[in-house]
């Protein structure tokens, strides 16, 4: 006998594919947006992000050192995703301290308060956000004043000026939502993201550019961005909006591309991804239209994630066989 | 044009025929030949000889002791030294004959010149059951690695039809080129071969299938069935495992096996095109399954190729013939890297499930460390039955074994592609088996 084999069991070869692998995929794709967010709103988006990554690695770092009493796993990069997609989802003069609570929130309650990696229930991004929203609502809805509104040519608009500090979205939602034309709003600074907002939301073609990324490297599939971006604007024009200022002038691309096809945390089979993004399109343009909320993507992703075990509960790929097939006659 | 290919799931492995296009090469006759009974799926075939007793080439040394069961012969002409209890490949304990060669040199061709070949005249003159019969007494099982006796594939059940052959000429598993070898080389007896099928199981009609990146296989058997309309040369778009029955049906024909069901449900009767081969030869020149074509592979080894190599040789001295076990080396393969059986033994023999020797470094064959399941869903897309490999882990695990049932894990065919693409490293299939083996074992209701 040689004892120097190894003896196990088949698949003896692997695709090399790692947890690593997927999650550097991920912050690669997001460095475009990341880009756009310095362009727009200078270095203090940098610092944001800066220390949004920092408290996350270090929460995560901590807890699995002195709690969890196991192995680091910094280096797979999830944390990172984590601390970078919080930012993203902030305005750029939060102040630091706020920043450091929401990754603490994020992390520490979003994802090691489950076991970590792979078992939270909620994209601990978002759980930071929410966290974030609901405790410090003035702050996080507060913009930079430098930056304009992207609505900055409504015509007539007297009580507004660009100099306010306003969203697009929450600006439409003064407005009357609906009353405003396609042709107040600068497209082309909508599309670079040239606008106001929180830090990662504003470049659309970044974040499409950040979604080819991660369609061609296999990371994602198209089911829940297509479904949810479909849904959004099928809703949206049901209820008498713009699609086109639902898809690009708020979060709902970022939402898309990168928050509600976060693995963990969304449904495992094609079917249950489509119904999935269906349904936080629809709830994004539920709040958004009938809540008090000008955005409601960050709540309808939280909202699908607690759906996700019953989803997967009753979405079960079609088996092979299970078809009927015409040539079976015995 | 778009190729062929079934439509569920499945992954594109690096290739990595390494011996493709290297001719076939003879092996050396060993001075010692050691024939395990256990040759096929089903019962060990029953021992007939007695130790000294003399057996010429191509006897049947041990006989079909049931239905699903397939007689052994010896490949040399030689004396039974021991009848004995030997180590396999895996190193379980089985029964074997230990044939000593007679005249290493000439034992070959004398077997050869033995041989009265039928003339065509008498091969049309076989009926089906008569052909079935040769097949059955020359010992032929599915070459692709499951030693299904093809007898009774060709067997087809009362009350069922067939309405086309296929022969698998797939090959979709990494590194392996034995049938390759075979298809370019002698495309004109597996199509012998194949009609030898075809009158069997009364069917007018046969497809080849062959993935794409075998166009000369492909050319080979399009020049030499130019001409003929019966059987037709599909080429198959890559991807694994397409070389799974179920799978190789329903790129041909479309129509999916369905769960529980046999092929021939759908009308289909499915064989390796080296198993084809074992068929003509059997019928034509009387010679029973004792050799096959082993492909000895490996990033590492020296001179890797294809073999031809007698039933019974020890594995050790082919990886000798191939240059030797290189110092890195981690685990041997009996078979391909997908689906085949790490080896714990190389002094076992040879036996009919051998399709190759894949030797690989510890660098590709060592397992990562495990990690979490972060639910990407890359094991339920990539699945060819449509399963849900993540569920079913983490039910084997809680021994939840009758919610797995309810997961139809029995239909689960253990082509690894689950594991091969976790990016946690996560040994699913290892589990799903776990898993299939303690349901078989449970009461029945």
């Amino acid at each position: 006998m040689d004892t120097k084999l190894t003896v196990s069991l088949s698949p003896h070869i692997h695709s090399r594919n790692s947890i690593d692998h997927c999650m550097w995929n991920v912050i690669i794709a997001l460095i475009p947006a990341l880009v756009v967010a310095v362009w727009t709103f200078g270095l203090q988006a940098l610092l944001v992000i800066g220390i949004s990554v920092a408290a996350c690695l270090l929460t995560e770092g901590l807890i699995d050192r002195f709690l969890f009493h196991r192995h680091l796993s910094l280096s797979n990069g999830s944390a990172i995703i984590t601390g970078i997609l919080l930012a993203f989802n902030l305005p750029s003069i939060l102040p630091w301290w706020m920043v450091v609570i929401g990754a603490v929130v994020a992390i520490g309650i979003g994802k090691m308060s489950f076991g970590g990696l792979g078992c939270n229930i909620w994209n601990p991004a978002l759980v930071g956000r929410v966290f974030l929203l609901i405790s410090f609502p003035a702050a996080m809805t507060t913009w930079p004043v430098d930056v304009p509104s992207g609505i900055g040519h409504i015509t007539g608009a007297t009580g507004t000026d660009a100099n306010t500090g306003a969203t697009l979205l929450a600006s439409l939602n003064d407005y009357s939502y609906g009353k405003i034309g396609l042709d107040n709003v600068d497209f082309m600074d909508m599309a670079i993201g040239h606008m106001n907002g929180s830090l990662g939301e504003v470049g659309s073609v970044a974040i499409l550019i950040g979604l080819a990324y991660l369609l061609i490297t296999k990371v994602i599939t198209w089911h829940i961005p297509v479904s949810m971006i479909a849904s959004a604007a099928l809703f949206s024009w049901a209820f008498g909006g713009n699609p086109v200022l639902d898809i690009f002038a708020g979060g709902l691309l970022l939402g898309a591309v990168f928050m509600a096809t976060d693995y963990v945390t969304s449904p495992m089979t094609r079917q249950g991804q489509i119904i999935y993004g269906f349904m936080i399109g629809f709830i994004t343009i539920v709040i958004r239209r009938y809540g008090s909320y000008p955005e409601g993507v960050s709540f309808a992703i939280l909202l699908m994630n607690s759906f996700t075990p019953i989803i997967n509960r009753y979405c079960h790929p079609r088996l092979f066989g299970r078809r009927k097939t015409s040539a079976v006659k015995a | 044009m778009k190729l062929k290919t079934f439509r569920k799931g499945g992954i594109h492995p690096d290739p990595n025929k390494l011996t493709s296009g290297i001719p076939m090469i003879k092996a050396d006759v060993s001075s010692e030949i050691r024939l395990e009974l256990a040759e096929s799926i089903g019962v060990p075939a029953r021992c007939i000889v007695k130790p000294g007793q003399t057996v010429s080439a191509g006897e049947m040394v041990a006989e079909a002791a049931a239905f699903v069961s397939a007689p052994v012969h010896s490949p040399v002409a030689g004396t039974v030294k021991r009848i004995e209890k030997l180590r396999d490949i895996s190193g379980f304990w089985r029964e074997a004959v230990i044939i000593a060669t007679e005249i290493i040199e000439t034992a070959v061709d004398e077997a050869e010149e033995a041989l009265s070949p039928r003339t065509q005249e008498e091969v049309d003159a076989l009926t089906p059951k008569e052909i079935i019969d040769i097949v059955g007494n020359a010992g032929v099982v599915g070459l692709g690695g499951a030693t299904f006796p093809t007898r009774v594939k060709l067997s087809i059940p009362e009350g069922k039809k067939a309405e086309i052959v296929i022969l698998n000429g797939a090959e979709c598993e990494p590194y392996l080129t034995c049938d390759e070898v075979l298809m370019c080389g002698w495309p004109e007896y597996i199509v012998a071969g194949c009609r030898l099928i075809m009158k069997a199981v009364g069917v007018e009609k046969a497809v080849i299938g062959i993935e794409a990146n075998k166009p000369q296989a492909i050319a080979a058997f399009r020049r030499y069935l130019k001409g003929s309309d019966d059987i037709s040369v599909v080429k198959l778009r890559m991807k694994y495992p397409q070389g799974g029955e179920k799978q190789l049906i329903e790129a041909i024909t479309g129509r999916q096996v369905p769960e529980g069901a046999l092929p021939v449900d759908v009308g289909a009767v499915v064989d390796n095109v080296a198993t084809a081969y074992a068929v003509y030869d059997a019928v034509y020149n009387r010679r029973p399954l004792t050799q096959r074509i082993v492909t000895v592979t490996g990033p590492e080894l020296k001179k890797p190729g294809n073999y031809l190599v007698k039933l019974g040789t020890s594995i050790r001295t082919i990886i000798e013939a191939a240059g030797g076990l290189p110092e890195n080396t981690g685990k041997v393969i009996a078979g391909g890297p997908m689906m085949g059986k790490a080896m714990a033994n190389l002094d076992a023999p040879t036996t009919k499930a051998v399709s190759g020797i894949l030797v690989l470094p510890r660098s590709i064959s060592q397992r990562h460390e495990e990690e979490p399941c972060i639910r990407c869903a890359k094991c339920v897309s990539v699945c060819p039955m449509g399963l849900e490999p993540y569920q079913m882990m983490n039910l084997s695990i809680a021994k939840r074994f009758e919610e797995i049932t309810s997961l139809h894990v029995m239909s689960c065919l253990e082509c690894g592609c689950c594991s091969y693409v976790c990016p946690s490293h996560r040994p699913l299939l290892d589990y799903i088996r776990y898993a299939k083996r303690e349901i078989r074992n449970l009461p029945k209701k």
